[in-house]
């Protein structure tokens, strides 16, 4: 269970989170929607661990650790994996070795056995499949001349691969076409479990037709200003922000 | 005892042309160590000072160390070598070439046999200065034609293919050395030569290299320099490419206190190529210099070079590069590259890339970046569970990679890997 409890966070002078009271129970799945600007991203970036924000108060325990104290990676090895809205670009880094090294990595972490690069090939390359991805995918550099959709498609592929427990998804949704929007839900569709929840950050009603929300939250300067069931997202499409907005302030 | 000292009580005992090495002595003498000497540093060695070596005294004795550890230290292949212990030719660390270069290592028979029409000599025997250096103009080269003892004369005959070739240097004790050593590939002859050279204590390691590449002959010519982090290395080696020939460098500068790598480069002949890749990995108070001249005399020639550094600590790396083209070489293409990745904010880099082109229809572009590791780059790495320290020896070595894979020869480049994963251990220790 992921638990927000007053969360702020700033960047250099300038606050961005002012204050996020959010619970995901164990096996749900959140979609967070909200204005661009509005600090999801900056939420995605606060939980994985990213440096440049300072918390400024607030606490997030996640499976009952405290998240906001621990490394970046050991956040990854607990199980939190964040699909980035923007993919950054390792040039000279080779896709499957990144790969393996990161999964190998929570591997030992979690005390299971490293995979050797035979078997690793062998699990990566049903996981391309499964994503109705190209196998040079593998062989590039990490995201380097990846088309938009491409890298939106590596980012569930080390999702797949590392199969976390909370999973963010910031906008994977954007600038993927009809039928690859189907296989990231079903990417996602696959972890489900008991143990599994997600928190899946969009703009679209679109990718919640195939991955249906317990709960849609919105986040506007910041704050969560209404929650609801699935069909506040629906209500958004068809609304917009503005008169929320209004509403809450 | 001085260098020039020494010089004097070796007077009719040094191998070769007397006059010469009287010569050298002479411009010696008249330049002193760059640095070391009152007045204004020359232009070449701008960023290079030798003001420590010059404070350091070096005498033979000896040996401290056991040349067999040393040498068991270095990513080693699994091809013929020479091995060089302080200076002097080791018949027995040596495995040598079995026959007519088809690079089957054996273990030796007769030294330095000739297998075939390979021609191999020391220099003890058969002294060879060459006919390309300058030691009027280079100081370190007329220290060397002074006070030079050993080296190798290797001959490759045309149209021979050598095979793969190790020229090794250990050393042991806390002497000057000056080992002197000619590479001559015939037409259509082929070579790669890997030179490693390692030691302990606090040794000078000068080396000179005369290097003749005739038409159509290709040389591959890898070094990995991982001295004692307390020795000084110098290195300054001459090629000449003729027509259609390539001589293919790379240079992987990882050790000693002060290191200086410096390449004349003339391409002589028509669609002469000249690659003059490096890495310098430095930590520490480490400073390495690679300076180099490429000469394009002749049309349609192509050089290449990309050179960089990983610096760490309080270390600092110097580049400098000159690309001359005479009126003669039209068609000229030439390509320089340099690139600093600065780990700690305490290192330096200093890059004077040069260009002076005489002839009007020529391709020639360089470039120099600085920069440090990327903290998205880093944050994308331990958000998919990579501690830290590993997501920066992957993105390090991503930094690298354009530079190795010009090795294209995938055993060499996994030898020249393990020696950049050992510096990294080092680093991190
Ligand atoms: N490094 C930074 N320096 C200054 N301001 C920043 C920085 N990073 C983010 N911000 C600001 O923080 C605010 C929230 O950004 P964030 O990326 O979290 O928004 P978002 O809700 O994800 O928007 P979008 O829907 O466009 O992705 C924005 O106003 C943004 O400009
Ligand atoms: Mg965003």
């Amino acid at each position: 269970m992921l638990e927000i409890r007053g969360l702020s966070a700033c960047i250099g002078d300038k606050e961005i989170l002012k204050g996020i009271d959010l619970t995901v129970p164990q096996g749900e799945i959140h979609a967070i929607m909200g204005p661009n600007g509005s600090g999801k991203s900056t939420l995605g970036y606060v939980l994985s661990g990213r440096e440049d924000y300072t918390v400024t108060g607030g606490t997030v325990t996640f499976n009952g650790a405290n998240l906001l104290e621990m490394e970046p990676e050991a956040r990854a090895i607990a199980g939190v994996f964040l699909a980035f809205q923007a993919p950054i670009e390792l040039p000279g880094v080779n896709n499957a070795n990144f790969l393996r090294t990161a999964l190998n990595a929570v591997r030992r972490a979690r005390g299971e056995a490293e995979l050797d690069a035979v078997q690793f090939l062998k699990l990566a390359r049903a996981e391309t499949k499964r994503l109705h991805m190209r196998d040079d995918m593998l062989k590039r550099n990490v995201n380097v001349g990846f088309s938009g959709g491409e890298k939106k498609r590596n980012e569930v592929l080390q999702m797949a691969l590392l199969r976390p427990k909370l999973a963010i998804l910031d906008e994977t949704d954007s600038g993927l076409d009809i039928d690859a929007l189907k296989i990231v839900a079903d990417g996602v569709n696959a972890l489900r479990s008991a143990e599994f929840s997600a928190l899946v950050i969009t703009h679209h009603q679109r990718l919640l037709d195939h991955l249906v929300p317990h709960r849609v939250h919105v986040l506007s300067q910041g704050r969560i200003i209404r929650s609801g069931g699935p069909e506040l997202a629906k209500e958004l499409e068809q609304s917009g922000y503005a008169s929320l907005i209004a509403e809450a302030a | 005892m001085t260098f020039l000292e020494r010089y004097e009580t070796l007077l009719g005992k040094l191998p070769g042309d007397s006059a010469l090495r009287a010569a050298a002595s002479d411009a010696f003498r008249s330049a002193g160590l760059p640095g070391a000497t009152r007045g204004r540093p020359s232009e070449a060695w701008k960023y290079t000072s030798l003001r420590s070596l010059a404070e350091t005294r070096f005498r033979s004795g000896e040996p401290k160390h056991e040349a067999e550890t040393i040498l068991a230290r270095l990513p080693l292949l699994d091809v013929p070598r020479l091995v060089f212990v302080d200076g002097e030719f080791s018949d027995r660390l040596s495995v040598h070439i079995a026959n007519d270069g088809d690079g089957t290592a054996k273990s030796a028979e007769a030294p330095l046999s000739s297998p075939g029409s390979l021609k191999i000599a020391r220099f003890a025997d058969q002294p060879d200065f060459g006919t390309l250096t300058w030691p009027d103009r280079e100081p370190m080269v007329a220290l060397n034609t002074m006070l030079a003892e050993d080296g190798v004369s290797l001959h490759i005959p045309a149209n021979h293919d050598c095979g793969t070739i190790q020229l090794i240097s250990v050393a042991t004790t806390d002497a000057d050395l000056h080992p002197r050593h000619t590479i001559r590939l015939d037409a259509g002859a082929k070579l790669t030569l890997i030179e490693m050279s390692a030691g302990e204590g606090v040794y000078f390691l000068n080396t000179v290299a005369e290097i003749h590449v005739a038409d159509g002959a290709h040389l591959t010519h890898i070094r990995l320099q991982d001295e004692s982090l307390t020795a000084f290395h110098i290195s300054t080696t001459y090629a000449e490419v003729a027509a259609t020939a390539t001589y293919d460098s790379f240079t992987l500068n990882i050790g000693a206190r002060l290191c200086r790598t410096e390449v004349h480069a003339t391409l002589a002949g028509e669609h002469a190529t000249a690659h003059l890749n490096a890495v310098q990995l430095l930590m520490g108070a480490q400073h390495a210099d690679f300076t180099s001249v490429v000469g394009h005399l002749a049309p349609h020639g192509t050089s290449r070079q990309t050179v960089k550094n990983v610096l760490s600590g309080r270390s600092r790396g110097v580049f400098q590069g000159r690309i001359e083209v005479a009126r003669a070489a039209q068609k000229t293409d030439g390509y320089q590259m340099n690139q600093a990745l600065l780990l700690s904010p305490d290192a330096e880099i200093d890059s004077k890339p040069e260009l002076e082109i005489f002839a009007d229809d020529v391709k020639c572009s360089h470039g120099a970046t600085v920069g440090e590791l990327d903290a998205e780059q880093i944050f994308y790495l331990r958000s998919r569970g990579v501690p830290d320290a590993e997501a920066r020896s992957i993105l390090v070595r991503a930094f690298l990679s354009e530079a190795l894979d010009a090795v294209t020869d995938e055993a060499v480049r996994g030898s020249l890997e393990r020696a950049v994963e050992s510096w990294w251990q080092r680093n991190k220790a």
